[in-house]
């Protein structure tokens, strides 16, 4: 992901960063702790919770929302929130339906293309941010309108269905016929993520941006440029996942992701990360976004009614959030 | 610094525009009369299952001194254009004069309309408002002028209204319910995708599949799942009913988008004999019907709103008649049979 000149002096751990890390690691088994007791209580409730099939279904099903909160893990860890998540989603997979459906485009073109979309997307974010000094919300709030303004305007309201086989190849294929590739991709790039933000410098840098702006920027750190990589990074993301869903489908949706970025928040908050930034990992946003994808099937297989369903849900999300806080500053 | 400050302010405002342009994109999900339910359903003939308009063919001559204004939201939409047929049919059958205005979804430009029909001293007055709000002092002014006011398909929150025609969601769902049922081979596990929480779309067309589930005698409900009105959502929601149902015969899903989802999960299932049936007759819908993929839906019938609604403002002048608050009008059920008479032509 990055690039050597990226290597900037001021990453380089001491003992502060040393202690924050171990937290870090710490804060990573609160919610997995929380998985597991949620993963014991329905398998006990439904027999058919713990089968195979199952369980590649939820990973399945919470593949879009995972690859959006990888993104915004990093996002907020640099202190910063993308609203737009969503409306990005919706308009990478629109434009690829698009340009390859509507326009003629060969698909794999119009997947890049897509993918692009996604991309400038986030760089837009970035650059509103950092050089409009715009604050995050405000920025991804216009950019969330925007950006599904642009995709209405371009499906004109209407979805835009029937993809090449190849392509549907990425939710079809199944490794030895049980984990589709699509998961396979997910893993992929959370242990891509979860490297680059533990190994390389420039990611260890969001760690340090998210703590303090200005001490950050003091040790040399280039938080500008950082921060734009990190937003136009989400907007790939976004658009990965866009695409994902478009091929699930097999239709590009206008209204694809609506209301989804207050998922991902939740999977990354759950996951152990500070909406003020500076804390979060990988690791925790999967384990995250699992107990979201976990809670949604498993009320499903109990048949729970969509009523109650809502109010179990925003419980879990309260009790996952206050647990890990309060169990944080026991430890301080 | 200064330019700095105003920008902020600018994006400030950018910010309260999103927001309200989000809120209304959101409400615009949970209305059953929504617009994109619309263009598939042309189906013209059908007069006979009027059947709450039992007085039409009296060809009275006070019908041909009858003359109606038609305030149109849009004509852009296909599904206005086939209602103004039906009206227009309905109003030359009966002798009377249909005056039709076209809004172009201005709520603006409908006051005008309706200012100029209250002039024109119409008859009567059908609107099928642009604004359910902003519709209320046209009604008004209508009121004061002794002119009857008639809604369609969208309803007004205020003033005087005769009488609401709108298609019958309840109806809808249970003649969707019981066509699955019936494809079911009238016995079997079924499951129902509902639609947003508390929708009155969801009411409706829930209560509607609950009458038939109750009438019905050798199918059992496994399970009743929201997936809001969404199609990935259905998705996600049908694999794991299937998960918890491994019996499932068929399913009802409360609109054509969850519909296409619970399509895709089945066929990644590989459950080819699952019956899905949705609502609304989208065009995306009707082409899986047309191949083979889903078992059908449900499409409203905007030419017999019109000419219901031309019929009943008749009655009620000519004949006084009475009037229920809410007129329902008939949906109609698409099959693979009939489905070539839905699909939009090309």
């Amino acid at each position: 992901m990055a690039e050597p000149e990226d290597r900037t002096p001021g990453a380089e751990p001491d003992g502060r960063f040393d202690r924050a890390r171990l937290k870090e690691q710490l804060a990573g088994a609160g919610p997995l702790v929380g998985l597991a007791l949620l993963v014991v209580v329905l398998s006990i409730l439904s027999p058919a919770f713990l089968s195979v099939n199952n369980v590649v279904n939820i990973f399945q099903q919470i593949s879009v929302l995972a690859i959006l909160a990888l993104g915004a893990t990093a996002v907020i860890i640099t202190g910063g929130i993308d609203l737009s998540v969503g409306s990005v989603l919706a308009l990478a997979g629109i434009s690829t339906a698009w340009l390859a459906n509507e326009a003629g485009l060969p698909f794999a073109l119009a997947v890049v293309l897509g993918l692009l979309v996604g991309g400038t997307a986030g760089l837009v974010n970035g650059i509103l941010i950092t050089k409009g000094k715009l604050p995050p919300f405000i920025a991804t709030l216009a950019m969330l309108s925007m950006a599904r303004g642009l995709t209405l305007v371009i499906s004109d309201g209407r979805p835009i269905s029937g993809f090449p086989d190849g392509f549907r190849l990425l939710v079809n294929f199944r490794l030895f016929g049980i984990v589709p590739l699509s998961v396979l991709l997910v893993l992929a790039l959370f242990v891509a993520g979860s490297a680059y933000l533990r190994l390389r410098p420039s990611g260890r840098a969001l760690y340090a941006i998210g703590g303090s702006h200005e001490v950050a920027r003091l040790s040399g750190l280039r938080v500008e440029r950082e921060k734009i990589k990190t937003y136009t990074a989400a907007g790939f993301l976004a658009g990965a996942g866009g695409l994902l869903l478009a091929a699930r489908l097999n239709s590009a949706q206008p209204n694809a992701g609506q209301g989804i970025e207050l998922d991902v928040i939740a999977a990354v908050v759950i996951g152990g990360a500070s909406l003020a930034g500076g804390a979060g990992t990988v690791a925790g946003t999967l384990t995250g976004a699992l107990i979201i994808g976990v809670l949604r099937n498993g009320l499903n297989l109990l048949d729970v009614s969509s009523f109650w369903q809502q109010v179990v849900i925003g419980a879990v999300i309260a009790a996952a959030v206050m647990a890990d806080t309060l169990r944080r500053r026991a430890d301080d | 610094m200064r330019s700095t400050r105003r920008r902020t302010r600018l994006f400030a405002i950018l910010a309260v525009l999103a927001l309200t342009a989000t809120a209304c994109g959101n409400g615009d999900t949970n209305e059953p009369d929504d617009a994109t339910d619309a263009d598939a359903a042309t189906e013209e003939t059908e007069a006979t299952d009027a059947d709450d308009t039992e007085a039409t063919d009296d060809e009275t001559a006070d019908a041909s001194d009858v003359t109606i204004g038609l305030a149109l939201s849009t004509l852009q939409n296909p599904f206005f254009v086939t209602l103004r047929d039906g009206a227009q049919a309905a109003a030359d059958e009966a002798g009377a004069t249909l005056s039709v205005s076209d809004a172009q979804d201005d709520a603006q430009q409908q006051a005008d309309d309706i200012q100029d029909f209250i002039t024109q001293a119409v008859d009567v007055i059908l609107i099928n408002p642009v604004d359910s709000a902003a519709i209320v002092p046209s009604i008004e002014a209508a009121n004061e002028a002794g002119i009857p006011v008639f809604t369609v398909d969208r309803g007004a929150d205020g003033g005087e209204v005769v009488t609401h025609i709108a298609s019958d969601n309840v109806l809808g769902g249970r003649l969707a319910a019981e066509y699955l049922f019936e494809q079911v081979g009238g016995e079997g596990t079924v499951a129902q995708l509902e639609g947003v929480p508390g929708a009155s779309a969801t009411n409706d067309r829930g209560q509607g599949f609950q009458e038939a589930l109750d009438g019905a005698t050798g199918i059992e409900l496994a399970s009743s799942q929201t997936a809001n009105f969404n199609r990935e959502e259905g998705y996600n929601v049908a694999q794991n009913l299937f998960q918890a149902t491994s019996d499932l015969a068929g399913i009802f899903a409360q609109n054509d988008e969850m519909a296409l989802g619970a399509v895709e999960a089945a066929e990644e299932a590989g459950l080819t004999d699952l019956v899905i049936v949705g609502f609304d007759a989208t065009d995306d819908a009707l082409a899986a019907i047309a191949d083979g993929r889903m078992a059908g839906t449900v499409a409203q019938q905007p030419a017999l709103m019109g000419e219901l609604g031309v019929d009943l403002a008749v009655d009620f002048l000519v004949e006084g008649q009475e009037l229920t608050p809410i007129v329902p009008v008939e949906v109609a059920v698409v099959t693979t049979a009939n489905v070539d008479d839905f699909l939009p032509e090309s």
